[in-house]
């Protein structure tokens, strides 16, 4: 069967590559930090939030995840601040964190 | 029991597809390979086999379909030659990388140009680097019994690379001869049934296909790749084993014809052995200490058995019938005298091109190499080391 | 059904972060409301041609996607879907696969690989009647390699390959009209959607495009905020000046009958839709103003002949 991905690094032998480097598990991108890109961080306020959803579909990384009809917290491991949720918002419940 | 038969080698490989009954053909036509997918439709029609047959727009896309298919779970064939096969060819390397073994049916014909429907080696030697496996043969005989080791030898879990079995076009694919076809059941039964560790359509986990490989894996990758094609020598010969074990035709990389006490030797491809072992009968009847090696199995290339199989010859003729235009020889030639370079005592060598989009090669031709040959073994001086032969010249 | 945006996001994500497209980029949208259009209990396989997409949602080792994926090349998506939709059919018919289990063919491709190299292969698997759906997110240009032009390109649009100067305001050549070309192939669904509102339109006709039988297309203009020249936040504006001013129509083609899907209640100058993005930046100077008007003299005439189809 191969490998898991994330056994998969840059330091295994040629060896222990998965035939053809293909990948027998679902969904093996979360492993990837893409949160890591960002320059501005969108934030939450989670007040004037009137869980609307109209965030959620437009979130490129999947990254404001719905539980039982609910968004909740960004996944700050993968957003990359592209900022598309803050003018999705009709209520101006997400806005860009003041930074140092 | 087999059955003795007389059929072209396009309808011998057309059998063989029928009595192995491939889950998925994706076809194009083109000459001279078009037969094959044209009994194949047949067989379809008739319901001899329950075979998805789809009809492409392109090579490109046959050999797509092809991928598309095998990944899915699928045992996925075709057929091409000469520019179909090179429109296929970024794609040849796509599925060998992908470790896809699809089987590939090449009726071997020049290509353009001038445009030429005739055989010559051009369209098959042009992929030798593409990762694909490639089986030659020399009749229609030897072009079935390929086809049916053919996927076997893909499909090995140490190998898992496609193939391409070769045929020479118009020569052997529509010429008929007798053959000996081996029943139903019988090559069901040394085929086997395909069954994938993972494909795309299995329930229990999902297969992703065809990553971008950045530099950290790329070199891994193409590692795997070379050493899956070093297995393939192994489980070549051992299919061949069972082959003969099953059917009683034996097979290895290559035939050595009169090679025990070869003093001459040719290493040649396809029909033109059958014509030049003629002209090796004819010089042994005179004294004349001449032999022949037919390569069969060019990919994986065989250097060291090869090598080995020549050490004690004086002068060695390789048969090339395809131009490289490298200025300094053909593919058969470069990889055989790379092959020798590291011998104690190797033979002088020689390439020789010829037969290109269907030039003759009688058996003349082949005595006049041998001719040749002797000149060399005496003066020890090979002269032009990469010539023509065959071309009207001023 | 009903579309519902509440129980649409409270399925579970099919088209995963942690993939490596642009920050903003609109092919994310796309392919997480594309996996929400497969019903939960369906499989899919999805073949995508070589592009930002593909180098990005599949890195060894890392895939984005939950279900069954394969690349192979750039032209060759719906042959290689071909393959796919041949081996769901005989791995049926000869009980390798289970009779019951639902499995979707989604082809995805940019514009390159669909309007221009993809050309082909695209009409050869239309033609051909396999029962896949094919999404194309057109963001106009080459974007992986760097925003060159491609037959999906508007005219006037600055790419790399036709950069706007002194000699040149930007792409001579009006964008290939793909959907009705697909059209044309007598497939049973077709549509044109983007992104904007709360994606009802794009989900029903994804999933009306999935769940008719044959091959359907789907053509969604999906903008790119580094090949386009807008702040990424902007997409959903950019997406709603594109129909608002019917540079981009939103319509649908069942069995041959068009239906017009959105309406603007005033038909915008394009110049809303140009004017936000640097590409256009050239049009807005003195002396160019005809470029403008051209451009809107075109989208009256494409606009025009869609109502007159949607009669």
């Amino acid at each position: 069967m191969g490998l898991k991905a994330s056994e998969i690094n840059e330091h295994i032998a040629w060896q222990d590559l998965t035939t053809g480097c293909e990948i027998y598990e679902p969904g093996t991108s979360r492993l990837t930090r893409t949160g890591e890109w960002r320059s501005r961080t969108p934030e939450w306020i989670k007040e004037k939030c009137k869980q609307c959803l109209l965030c959620a579909p437009f979130c490129p990384d999947a990254s404001i995840p719905v539980t039982d009809g609910k968004r909740d917290e960004f996944d700050y491991d993968h957003c990359k601040g592209c900022g598309i949720c803050i003018k999705a918002c009709p209520f101006q419940a997400i806005r860009w964190k003041e930074e140092n | 029991m087999s059955i003795r038969e007389r059929l072209s080698g396009n309808e011998a490989i057309a059998t063989a597809m029928r009595q192995i009954n491939p889950d998925v053909f994706a076809m194009f036509p083109i000459t001279p390979s078009t037969e094959i997918p044209q009994y194949f439709a047949q067989y379809v029609a008739d319901g001899k086999v329950d075979t998805e047959f789809i009809c492409v727009e392109s090579e490109h896309s046959s050999l797509s379909a092809c991928m598309g298919a095998e990944a899915a779970g699928c045992r996925a064939v075709t057929a091409t030659s000469s520019a179909g096969l090179a429109f296929m060819n970024e794609v040849l390397y796509v599925a060998a990388s992908s470790r896809l073994p699809i089987v590939l049916a090449v009726s071997c014909r020049a290509l353009t140009g001038p445009i030429n429907i005739n055989h010559d080696y051009s369209d098959s030697m042009a992929e030798r680097d593409s990762g694909f496996i490639q089986l030659y043969g020399e009749n229609n005989q030897e072009v079935y019994d390929n086809y049916l080791m053919a996927h076997r030898i893909a499909e090995h879990p140490d190998v898992r690379l496609p193939l391409m079995v070769c045929e020479d076009g118009f020569i052997t694919s529509h010429a008929i001869e007798n053959i000996e076809l081996e029943e139903d059941e019988a090559v069901k039964k040394f085929v086997g049934e395909y069954h994938p560790e993972n494909y795309l359509l299995k329930e229990e986990n999902p297969l992703a296909v065809g990553p971008y490989g950045i530099s950290a894996y790329y070199m891994e990758a193409r590692v795997a790749q070379a050493h899956a094609m070093m297995n393939a020598k192994k489980v070549i010969l051992d299919v061949a084993a069972d082959f003969e074990k099953t059917f009683g035709r034996k097979y290895g990389f290559f035939e050595e014809y009169k090679m025990e006490d070869a003093e001459l030797a040719m290493v040649i491809m396809g029909s033109s052995a059958g014509t030049a072992k003629a002209a090796v009968d004819e010089l042994r009847k005179n004294g004349i200490k001449a032999g022949l090696i037919k390569v069969r199995v060019f990919r994986p290339f065989p250097g060291e058995e090869l090598a080995k199989a020549l050490e004690n010859c004086k002068a060695v003729a390789v048969m090339d019938k395809s131009e490289g235009f490298s200025a300094c020889g053909g593919p058969l030639y470069a990889e055989t005298a790379g092959a020798c370079f590291n011998m104690k005592n190797r033979p002088l060598m020689v390439d020789i091109v010829f037969g290109l989009g269907g030039r003759d090669f009688t058996v003349e031709s082949a005595k006049s190499v041998y001719k040749r040959l002797a000149e060399i073994a005496e003066t020890g001086e090979t002269g032009d080391i990469y010539t023509h032969m065959g071309q009207r010249e001023r | 059904m009903a579309y519902n945006l509440k129980e649409e996001m409270n399925k579970q994500e099919r088209f995963n972060p942690g993939h490596r497209l642009c920050a903003g980029c609109g092919a994310g949208i796309v392919c997480r409301a594309m996996m929400r259009a497969v019903d939960e209990n369906d499989k899919a396989v999805i073949c995508n041609a070589t592009g930002c997409l593909e180098v990005s949602s599949f890195q060894y080792p890392f895939t984005a996607w939950n279900d069954s994926y394969i690349h192979t090349a750039f032209e060759n998506a719906s042959s290689t879907a071909s393959g796919v939709c041949a081996a769901i059919d005989v791995m049926k018919r000869k009980g390798k696969i289970k009779e019951d289990t639902e499995y979707k063919v989604l082809v995805i491709g940019g514009d390159g690989g669909t309007y221009d190299i993809g050309f082909q292969s695209l009409s050869g698997a239309l033609e051909r009647g396999h029962n896949f759906t094919y999404f194309c997110y057109d963001n106009n240009a080459y974007m992986n390699t760097g925003t060159q032009r491609s037959s999906a390109t508007p005219r006037f649009a600055a790419a790399t390959t036709t950069p706007s100067g002194t000699e040149s305001v930007g792409k001579k050549q009006d964008q290939k009209d793909l959907t009705q070309i697909v059209v044309a192939h007598g497939v049973h669904y077709a549509a044109q959607t983007t992104l904007f509102g709360n994606m009802k339109d794009f989900h029903e006709k994804a999933h009306r495009a999935i769940y008719t039988d044959g091959p359907t297309f789907v053509n969604v203009l999906t903008p790119c905020p580094r090949g386009w020249g807008y702040p990424a936040e902007d997409l959903i504006s950019i997406c709603k000046a594109a129909i608002d001013t019917c540079v981009w129509p939103l319509y649908e083609v069942v069995d041959g009958e068009y239906r017009l899907t959105y309406e603007p209640k005033k038909k915008l100058p394009v110049e809303e839709f140009m004017s936000k993005q640097n590409r256009f930046a050239h049009c807005f100077k003195k002396g160019n103003e005809w470029t403008i008007e051209a451009a809107q003299r075109y989208v009256d005439k494409k606009w025009e002949d869609l109502l007159s189809r949607c009669k």
